[in-house]
């Protein structure tokens, strides 16, 4: 089976952020040492919560930042942090690698008609296609998601939030991409229209074989989404595995109070929450050994010297010394 | 008689393209000790109702109410001298972003004195005692220290307990709480949730809390309002609203909710809520409900007996079944 589309070993980002004029520049370990495959026709969930390195992933992914250290494969193309691509390589990734971010509102340019928008991908990436066929390539993709074919010749704020997501992601899709990261597609969404919006990205999955990265703070949609979840804290991985082995056995504490945490929309449900004490730590200082022992209710003196690691060899690891 | 006896409540908004009708015919009861969650989309008139009730609406708003009773007061007719007097102490409010809520040039400890010095008759030592205690009521480790901090060097979990230290300070009768969780990650936003639980149950408290997030509800509320489009179609107890809603729009979106899904396609809500110029004439729901006929289409629909959760319905649903020959 070689269908990987994404395959990533060591991968981190750190930035470097100045503490005022004299202050010693510190490091913010974003992302470090995530190791994940994701294949065609299957989704990856990344949860986690504010400054947990989500995002940053989708950011490396899409090539809008180089990875610090690790590599990166794309669709058979190879990412080192130390040799950055050439503009015609990077040219080709882009075709196959898109993202769909949260804010509909202000991810397209108001100044600019849907046509206009669905079209510039093209304009860019492939100069060659004439004009006649762009326009039939967008009108076909309006279609495709659900939109009208008036709707060509509107500007974004005629539409409504569900509306403009469609128009994302129909955007994201005209350069025929294979993996499409999706940065909290629905969390700007109301309720009634992210199951639209929901059924839309399963649908055009099927029909396209697409792998989504797909990264989610809502618990309930990444467990209706994901074939595959990676629970991240603190800008490292901390467990992995199939969603159902995740969600109906976690492993790591943290998991565990994440899940337990999540409201349900069930009345009746008997709730046993565990309480989890205290914020994230900053990224700036995070604490020494595992990031999350001041938090966790088993940590013990290991846990405050050195950092788990994740096993990658096992089916579902965890970077936990004492797991559940 | 209930704490808060809100009546037919409608609020309207000049626009730029004439009136627009943000609540239309709003109830709320709120008893003593209650917990009354509003649920509703955007636009479903929710905080606009609360916020009328506040009193803090612009000009361009106007309110129109049968009554307002507020522990025997009518807020809509009392003085402002009178309002002001309650607003702040007796109904106290917290809202969605704790960091933009806060006034970013003050100190913590200085807008916490600042509600204290507004409503009760304490001296500077007592006050600062009392923020003290306030601080500690909410959770917060060090509260002489934070008291010295500026909202930007909280995170968002702190400023909320601000908040809530804020609205709870004058000890109200009412707290009413804007989506309070809505900006904050789930681990904290399970804690400031327990958080307002639990000081509804210390403190005897009516809370009345707005969200989005019909979790949140199943977890928090004794009772639950739902509202579509600037009128409340339906109001029930937690148990029964999830276990047979009467409403068809209630059920559609409880049928939307992923974890209740049980294949990879959902039930979903086809359409958008109604906004300012594509108003129906009949039902509000009717261009978006799979029972809606053309009654529906032409007439308004009244609201429903108490065992059918008041739904604004021509025919509500019973086990999800909608009762046509019942008007």
């Amino acid at each position: 089976m070689d269908n990987t589309l994404i395959e990533a070993r060591g991968l981190s980002r750190h930035y470097d952020v100045s503490s005022g004029l004299f202050g010693k520049t510190a490091t913010v370990k974003a992302l470090s040492n995530a190791s994940f495959s994701l294949q065609a026709g299957r989704t990856l969930a990344v949860v986690g919560e504010s400054g947990c390195g989500k995002s940053t992933l989708a950011r490396v992914v899409t090539m809008i930042e180089q990875p610090s250290s690790g590599e990166l494969t794309l669709d058979g193309h190879h990412i080192r942090s130390d040799e950055p691509l050439t503009a015609a390589q990077q040219a080709d990734l882009r075709a196959s690698v898109q993202i769909v971010f949260q804010d509909p509102f202000g991810s397209l340019n108001p100044r600019q008609t849907i046509g206009r928008i669905l079209e510039e991908p093209v304009l860019i990436n492939r100069p060659q296609v004439s004009r006649a066929e762009r326009e039939q390539q967008a009108r076909e993709m309006l279609a495709m998601v659900g939109l009208r074919p008036e709707h060509y010749d509107r500007y974004p704020h005629m539409f409504s939030g569900g509306q403009r997501q469609r128009i994302a992601v129909a955007r994201a899709l005209m350069l025929d991409p294979r993996i499409l990261v999706l940065d909290e597609p629905v969390s700007a969404l109301d309720l009634s229209i992210q199951s639209q919006i929901l059924n839309l990205l399963v649908e055009l999955q099927e029909r396209l074989n697409l792998a989504y990265l797909f990264i989610s703070h809502d618990l309930s949609v990444v467990r209706h989404m994901a074939d595959d979840v990676m629970v991240m804290y603190l800008g490292r991985v901390v467990e992995k595995g199939a969603a159902s082995e995740v969600f109906d056995t976690p492993r790591h504490p943290y998991t565990r109070a994440l899940l337990s945490a999540t409201p349900v929309a069930d009345p009746t449900r008997e709730q046993t929450r565990i309480r989890l004490e205290g914020e994230l730590p900053s990224p700036l200082n995070p604490p020494a050994g595992c990031a999350f022992n001041p938090r966790c209710w088993k940590a013990e003196e290991r846990c405050r010297q050195s950092a788990p690691e994740l096993d990658t060899q096992e089916a579902h690891p965890v970077a936990c010394y004492f797991p559940l | 008689m209930p704490l808060l006896d809100v009546r037919n409540l409608s609020v309207d908004f000049k626009t730029a393209n004439g009136q627009f009708r943000a609540v239309d015919g709003v109830d709320v009861q709120v008893d003593v000790g209650d917990v009354l969650a509003i649920v509703g989309e955007s636009g479903s008139g929710k905080s606009v109702s609360m916020l009328a009730l506040m009193g803090l609406l612009p000009w361009t708003a106007t309110i129109t109410a049968d009554s307002m009773m507020f522990d025997g007061v009518d807020l809509s007719t009392a003085s402002d001298r009178k309002r002001r007097s309650i607003i702040g102490k007796d109904v106290a409010m917290i809202f969605q972003e704790p960091m933009s809520s806060l006034n970013p040039c003050f100190t913590v400890g200085f807008q916490l004195r600042e509600a204290l010095k507004a409503h009760l008759p304490l001296s500077r030592r007592e006050r600062q005692k009392r923020a003290i205690e306030l601080l500690e009521q909410v959770g917060l480790p060090e509260p002489e220290r934070r008291l010295r901090a500026f909202p930007h060097q909280l995170s968002g979990g702190m400023c909320q307990r601000v908040m809530i230290a804020m609205a709870i300070a004058c000890k109200p009768k009412l707290l009413i709480a804007d989506e309070p969780t809505t900006a904050l990650d789930v681990t904290i936003q399970a804690q400031i949730l327990e958080l307002l639980l639990d000081l509804q149950k210390d403190t005897g408290m009516a809370l009345v809390l707005i969200t989005h997030d019909m979790g949140v509800v199943a977890e928090t509320a004794q009772r639950v309002s739902v509202q579509y489009a600037g009128q409340k179609v339906e109001e029930q107890g937690v148990r029964d609203l999830f276990a047979s809603p009467h409403h068809p729009y209630t059920s559609a979106l409880l049928d939307a909710l992923p974890e209740r899904a049980t294949t990879k396609h959902l039930p979903s809500i086809p359409g958008v809520v109604p906004g300012q110029f594509d108003r129906p004439a009949g039902c509000l729901f009717s261009p978006r409900c799979q029972y809606a006929d053309d009654h529906c289409r032409q007439v308004k629909p009244g609201t429903a007996s108490e065992e059918l959760g008041h739904a604004r319905c021509h025919y509500p649903l019973i086990k999800g079944v909608p009762q046509r020959e019942a008007s």
